[in-house]
């Protein structure tokens, strides 16, 4: 590093870049001698992994929704030329998402003159997943703008936030271009499908939609990464098997799904594989930093936003997504949540010692 | 009957360089010493001079509070250096040994005979009093306290830490003796911590107190993780402990009338040339192990103490005062290409799943690690969630409880229990932390605000 010394007013962007290739020689010098060797980029380059299924399946998938929207009935091209569309699609996505984001992190960095966090490797990857592939890259480069600044710097930076910056991004779209989001005008690239919620928020009925085999596999139209459940699954086996995201979360998240929909007789296995709901469930409600970090608070968190996510699709019109409203709302709750589990354990420690009073 | 505990949570680090079970002596180091930086919160006040002439069991130096309270020389010889560091803050008080071993002889009876008081004040004068902790705050017990129980661990279950079955399996004798004197400190009261593995045959299942028998990784033979599921200390309530070391230390006191200044250290660790026990002083100069250091390319890290918890102390440093144990550990100030993005990282132990090096703990003790120092990644906020509770067996948020003392909150410390730990009880959370936290550090920090607004 000694040789760019004229570059010293870009060290934490240059440290940043060389952290990445080489692990820092930095040693303990309090405490434990020794330490672990997992770290947050370890961590976050899991997340990454387990997202790829759910891009690839994005780019092919939107490719498919082009040739099937724009199709003469003349069959449809190879597998390749499916995927290429998609790819060149969706490829600018993601770069616009890591450039602009990356670029802001970089320079809040540089001005704090702390270490840049990696937290933003996932949140990057995720934005472009939630987003129309039609979304304009401006208004996605505003997004994440929003996301990163507004969602997280101000907060403190990655750790600190109260909102999921991901969602954050989505929500900033949904409410500021409602024309572009709303969901049921995603494939205005020559042809416009509803997509399956848009149409339940219709009213139109069960027998009306795409099978629950084709939702599933997720050959329908929807934003990029959120539509195929097995490349969610495999996403959420390799999250549960590292342990990076909470079963408990995601197990709770469904059981509160299941509840609403015993109450109201709807059907749930229509709606864990409907929009985002499994998505939602598996890489945003997960998120540690805005999920609760007590163990039973988990439990809680995971009921309420499964719970929420149905009413909100049941019985609010206005809005069919409704994943992204409770996560964001549960992610408001969290500390209230924690807040209590902690009280009550607070509660208990008093109670525990008082029993072996001296 | 013996009271029986499992423990799930904890973790045993894979570590190469455990002691083998063979003792051997240690040359005589050139100086010894005692360490003021040893002992949380006394403000020492010298009572020696350089090249005064000093006895096993003089007095040295005094808490300024406490002026009774004493710590004395653990050799024979002159006073040859006391060093200051900055602020002119006391370090060391070093001694020349004269190798003699004469010792200050202290006059004992059978602990039955003498009041509670007399012993009090024979285990100050000896300077045997600060073997004695009190939980909360892990400071030197104050006499005139009563304890609601006195708690000895009877293992270690630190990395590499030394078999006390080992240890101590010929000092049955100094710790009966040891435990009659504590028996009138704290009547009735006395628990020993004994591990699921402790043997029949082990020492301390001969002794007579309230028996605890725990099973499980570590932390379960740290005495806070003991207390916490026996008798949790709670606000106004004061627990003592006492190492094995103090207990046999204190019984040979009333057997011979003299101060016991012999140690026996396991020297471990992956840069450790021959892992094993020796036989030495209290506060010796670790330079006379360096023939132990393994020659190794990378610079070897002289810890007094385990991996977890110990002191970095250098290889003129001293052995601590409650040290038992030696670890060399090979520095890790060098940089790995591509570290965190390899798929596997063979050489390097990780608990988090992220890695498949976690797997190896299902193997016994198959596979063993040569973990560095390398802190293995940059401090960052607090992001992952329940990694602290998979290690420690207690009923403790310690995010929250860390996030209190960040913020100084006082009251809420307090109610999250910072009475029931202290740095060596989290040092697992710490060394697990994919943020890299200084954990050890936060705490101590917190305990010392504690003190000082409660004062």
């Amino acid at each position: 590093m000694k040789g760019i010394k004229k570059f010293t007013f870009l060290r934490s962007t240059i440290d940043a870049f060389d952290a990445f290739l080489r692990v820092p020689d930095t040693v303990t010098r309090k405490g434990s001698h020794i330490r672990d060797c997992n770290d947050l980029k370890r961590v976050m380059i899991v997340v990454v992994i387990a997202l790829i299924p759910c891009l690839l399946f994005g780019m092919y998938n939107t490719g498919l929704q082009h040739y099937l929207a724009s199709g003469t009935g003349a069959g449809l091209p190879g597998f390749w030329q499916i995927f290429w569309y998609g790819f060149l699609k969706v490829l600018p996505l993601v770069i616009v998402s890591y450039v602009v984001g990356l670029g802001i992190e970089f320079t809040v960095a540089q001005i704090r003159g702390h270490e840049v966090n990696e937290g933003y490797l996932v949140t990057g990857m995720l934005i472009p997943l939630i987003m129309p592939v039609t979304v304009p890259l401006w208004m996605l480069a505003l997004a994440v703008a929003f996301a990163v600044i507004i969602g997280k710097e101000i907060f403190g930076g990655t750790g600190m936030n109260i909102w999921n910056p991901a969602l954050l991004a989505r929500a900033f779209l949904f409410f500021s271009y409602p024309s572009h989001m709303s969901g049921d005008d995603v494939w205005t690239d020559g042809f416009s499908g509803a997509t399956p919620l848009a149409g339940l928020s219709e009213g139109t009925s069960w027998e009306g939609m795409a099978s629950w085999r084709d939702m599933f596999l997720g050959f329908i139209p929807g934003s990029v990464g959120e539509t195929s459940v097995p490349c969610i699954l495999l996403g959420a086996a390799l999250l549960l098997y590292t342990g990076v995201a909470s079963w408990k979360i995601m197990a709770s998240c469904v059981a509160g799904a299941g509840i609403i929909c015993l109450l109201t007789g709807q059907p749930l296995h229509y709606h864990l594989v409907m929009g985002g709901f499994a998505f939602g469930c598996v890489f945003m409600a997960t998120d540690p930093v805005t999920s609760p970090q007590t163990e039973s608070g988990k439990w809680v968190y995971g009921l309420l936003t499964g719970a929420m996510t149905l009413i909100i699709r049941l019985y609010n019109p206005g809005y069919p997504e409704g994943m992204m409203l409770s996560i964001l709302l549960m992610n408001t709750f969290t500390p209230l949540i924690d807040h209590y589990v902690v009280s009550i354990n607070m509660k208990r420690r008093i109670k525990r010692t008082a029993g072996h009073g001296q | 009957m013996f009271a029986h505990y499992r423990l799930r949570r904890g973790l045993d680090i894979p570590l190469k360089g455990e002691a083998d079970r063979l003792t051997v002596p240690v040359e005589p180091s050139a100086e010894y010493a005692i360490k003021p930086t040893d002992f949380q919160h006394i403000i020492p006040k010298l009572l020696c001079k350089e090249n005064d002439r000093v006895l096993i069991g003089t007095p040295l130096f005094s808490d300024k509070n406490r002026p009774n309270l004493l710590f004395t020389s653990p050799v024979s010889g002159r006073v040859s250096a006391i060093v200051r560091g900055d602020k002119r803050r006391l370090l060391e008080i070093r001694i020349l040994p004269d190798n003699t071993d004469t010792a200050v002889t202290f006059p004992t009876a059978a602990p039955e005979e003498l009041p509670r008081e007399q012993i009090v004040d024979l285990l100050l004068q000896s300077g045997l009093w600060p073997y004695i902790i009190q939980r909360p705050y892990g400071l030197i017990a104050r006499p005139e306290d009563t304890p609601k129980a006195l708690f000895i661990s009877c293992f270690n279950s630190a990395p590499l830490a030394p078999d006390y079955d080992f240890v101590f399996a010929d000092r049955q004798e100094q710790l009966e003796m040891g435990l009659r004197v504590i028996e009138r400190l704290c009547p009735g009261n006395i628990h020993l911590g004994l591990s699921h593995n402790t043997s029949a045959h082990s020492v301390f299942k001969r002794l007579k107190a309230h028996i605890h028998i725990f099973r499980g990784p570590h932390p379960a033979g740290n005495v806070g993780v003991q207390i916490h599921h026996v008798c949790p200390v709670g606000k106004g309530q004061v627990v003592w402990t006492l190492s094995p070391m103090g207990l046999a230390a204190i019984g040979h006191l009333f057997l011979t009338g003299m101060y016991d200044n012999s140690r026996m250290v396991a020297l471990t660790g992956s840069a450790c040339l021959r892992p094993q026990y020796v036989l030495c002083r209290q506060g010796l100069q670790l330079s006379a192990l360096q023939e132990y250091a393994a020659p190794r390319e990378e610079e070897v890290r002289y810890v007094s103490g385990d991996p977890l918890t110990g002191d970095n102390a250098g290889p003129s440093g001293f052995l601590g005062f409650y040290h038992q144990q030696v670890t060399f550990l090979p520095e890790g100030n060098t940089r790995e290409l591509f570290g965190w993005a390899r798929p596997l990282r063979f050489k390097k132990f990780s608990a988090a799943r992220t890695y498949l090096s976690y797997l190896s703990t299902r193997f016994g003790k198959t596979f063993r690690f040569d973990l560095n120092t390398n802190t293995n990644g940059g401090v960052r906020a607090f992001v992952m969630t329940g990694e602290y509770r998979k290690v420690l067996p207690m009923d403790i948020f310690v995010s929250f409880l860390l996030k209190a003392i960040l913020a100084g909150d006082i009251d809420k410390m307090e109610a999250l229990g910072i009475y029931e730990v202290i740095p060596e009880d989290l040092a697992l959370c710490e060394f697990v932390c994919s943020s890299k936290v200084e954990i050890q550090q936060i705490l101590q920090d917190g305990i010392d605000l504690m003190i000082k607004e409660m004062q």
